[in-house]
C-alpha cells in the first residue's frame, strides 16, 4: 500500500454552463491534515464533494488507495466524465467520511441511533455491537449524556459532534470537512473545533474546507488556496498563511484583519 | 312546501342499500390498495434519473389529471375489452378505472413528499455509504411518510366519493342500488337524502379516525 491515500488528477466540475472547478490535482498522503481555503464560490467545497462524489466529477479521475475510481464514460462537450456504478461509490463512501456544513442528521432517530445507522445499514454489524462502537464514538465527542436525545433537541455545536462521531464510527480512512463550523453561532465554534484537533492528535487523515484560518494554521500539514476553480498555492501552513508569495494569496489573507496565528 | 316524508318505503328496502354500502366500501378499499401500489410505482419512476421511466410516469400522471373519471370507466369497461378481446365484471372495470387513476394522483402524493426531504438528507445518508434504496427506506420515506398523511388521506375521501360513478357500469354500490330502490319506490326525495346521510356518516367517521391517526404520527414524530 502505498503511503497516497487520495490522487486527484485534472478534476473538473460543471455545473451546466458554469465551469467551478477546472483542473484540480491534488495528492493526499496517508496521515495528511490539509485545510483548503478560499473565497466563497472558488470551488473548495465542489473539489472536497467531489471526493466522496457528493458531486460527480465532470471529467478527471480519482485514484483511493492506488486504485483508479470508475470507469472511462463517453466523451461530452465538456470532456470526459468517468461512470461511476453504485456499489462502487457506496464502497468509496464508506471509506470516506464526510461531516457537512448543516450536520445532516437525521431527525427522525434518537443521536445514538443517528451513529448506529451505518455500522447497522452498511456495515451489516450487529446491533449489539454497533451500539456500543456508537456509545464509544459519542463519548468521544463528550455526548456519552445524549444518546436518547432528538437532533432537534441539540444546540448546533452538539449536532455537529454527532456528526462527527456518525462518520467516525465507519471507521474511515479520510475524513472530509465542509466548512463543519460555519453555520455555528460564534460561541460554538470552539467546542466543534476541539474535537476535530483531537481527531488531527490521532493521525487520522483528513481534509479540511474551512473560513477559519486561525485553526487551519494550527490543524493543517498543508494549506491549499483554492482561487477560480484551480489551486492557486498550496504549501505548509506556515508557507502559505504567513508568506505567501502569489498576489492573490496575500489579497485573501489580507482581508483578515486580526490574524490568531 | 307540502311535502309528505315517508320514510317507510326506504326501511322496506334498506337491506338493497346495505348491500350497496358494502359494494362501495369493498370497490374503495381494493381501489385504495392497488393504487396505492400503483401511484408509488409511478412516484419512483417519475423521480429516476432515466427519462426512459420519467417521461411514460409523467404521460400516465397528466393523462389522468385532464381527463374525466367517468371516462375511464367507460374505457375500462367498453374499450379495453375490444382491445384485449375479453370483458370485465363491472366491479373489475371500477378497480380498474379507480385505481389507475388515484395511482396517479397518489404518485403525485407520495412524489410530492419524498421531494419536500431536503437534499442534506439524501446527502447525510449516501456519505455513510448507503444505497439509493437503504437512503428511501430508513431515511427518506419515515419523514416524507408524515407529509404524506394528510394528502393522502383527502385522495382517498375522493376515490370514496368517485365510486358512485360505478353506478353507470350497473355495478352494485350504493349509488345504484338506491337507483334501483328509487325506481321500486318512486320516492327520490327520501332515497337520496338516506345514501347522501349513509356516505356522509361513513366518511365522517373515517375522517376522524384518521385524524386521530394523524394526531398519534405526529406526536411520534
Amino acid at each position: 500500500m502505498s503511503d497516497t491515500v487520495i490522487r486527484i488528477r485534472n478534476l473538473h466540475k460543471r455545473f451546466g454552463d458554469l465551469h467551478v472547478v477546472k483542473g484540480v490535482d491534488l495528492e493526499v498522503k496517508r496521515g495528511e491534515r490539509i485545510a483548503i481555503i478560499g473565497a466563497s464560490g472558488s470551488g473548495k467545497s465542489t473539489i472536497l464533494r467531489c471526493l466522496n462524489f457528493m458531486e460527480m466529477p465532470s471529467d478527471g479521475t480519482i485514484e483511493l488507495d492506488g486504485k483508479l475510481l470508475g470507469t472511462e464514460g463517453r466523451a461530452n462537450d465538456g470532456g470526459a466524465a468517468r461512470t461511476y456504478s453504485e456499489s462502487e461509490l457506496c464502497e468509496v463512501r464508506t471509506r470516506v467520511g464526510m461531516v457537512f456544513q448543516q450536520f445532516n442528521l437525521f431527525p427522525h432517530m434518537t443521536v445514538l441511533e443517528n451513529v448506529m445507522e451505518g455500522l447497522i445499514t452498511v456495515k451489516r454489524t450487529p446491533k449489539g455491537a454497533a451500539r456500543s462502537r456508537a456509545t464509544e464514538q459519542l463519548a468521544k465527542v463528550g455526548l456519552q449524556d445524549k444518546l436518547h436525545a432528538y437532533p432537534g433537541k441539540l444546540s448546533g455545536g452538539q449536532q455537529q459532534r454527532v456528526a462527527i462521531a456518525r462518520a467516525l464510527a465507519m471507521d474511515p480512512e479520510v475524513l472530509l470537512f465542509d466548512e463543519p463550523t460555519s453555520s455555528l453561532d460564534p460561541e460554538l465554534v470552539g467546542e466543534v473545533l476541539r474535537v476535530i484537533h483531537a481527531l488531527a492528535e490521532e493521525g487520522r487523515t483528513m481534509l479540511l474546507v474551512t473560513h477559519e484560518l486561525g485553526f487551519a494554521y494550527h490543524f493543517a500539514d498543508r494549506v491549499v488556496f483554492i482561487a477560480d476553480g484551480i489551486v492557486y498555492e498550496t504549501g505548509t501552513a506556515d508557507d502559505v498563511l504567513k508568506h505567501p508569495t502569489k498576489e492573490r494569496t496575500q489579497a485573501f489573507l489580507a482581508r483578515f484583519t486580526e490574524r490568531a496565528f | 312546501m307540502q311535502y309528505q316524508w315517508d320514510f317507510a318505503a326506504v326501511w322496506s328496502h334498506f337491506d338493497l342499500l346495505i348491500v350497496g354500502l358494502i359494494g362501495t366500501v369493498e370497490l374503495a378499499l381494493v381501489s385504495i390498495v392497488l393504487g396505492v401500489i400503483v401511484g408509488f410505482v409511478v412516484a419512483l419512476m417519475r423521480l429516476s434519473h432515466r427519462r426512459a421511466l420519467r417521461t411514460p410516469a409523467t404521460a400516465f400522471v397528466e393523462f389522468y389529471r385532464n381527463t374525466p373519471p367517468i371516462v375511464h370507466f367507460f374505457w375500462f369497461f367498453y374499450a379495453l375489452p375490444i382491445l384485449i378481446g375479453l370483458s370485465f365484471e363491472p366491479f373489475t372495470a371500477a378497480v380498474l378505472a379507480l385505481s389507475t387513476q388515484s395511482g396517479a394522483f397518489y404518485a403525485e402524493v407520495f412524489r410530492g413528499g419524498i421531494v419536500s426531504i431536503e437534499r442534506g438528507q439524501w446527502e447525510g445518508a449516501k456519505a455513510l455509504g448507503m444505497n439509493y434504496r437503504a437512503v428511501l427506506r430508513r431515511v427518506i420515506l419515515p419523514q416524507a411518510l408524515r407529509r404524506m398523511v394528510a394528502p393522502f388521506v383527502d385522495r382517498s375521501f375522493e376515490l370514496t366519493k368517485t365510486t358512485a360513478l360505478a353506478s353507470s357500469l350497473a355495478y352494485a354500490e350504493l349509488l345504484y342500488q338506491a337507483m334501483q330502490v328509487n325506481s321500486i319506490t318512486y320516492r327520490p326525495m327520501e332515497v337520496y337524502t338516506t345514501i347522501a346521510i349513509m356516505y356522509f356518516i361513513v366518511l365522517f367517521a373515517a375522517s376522524n379516525l384518521m385524524r386521530l391517526v394523524e394526531y398519534r404520527l405526529a406526536r411520534v414524530g
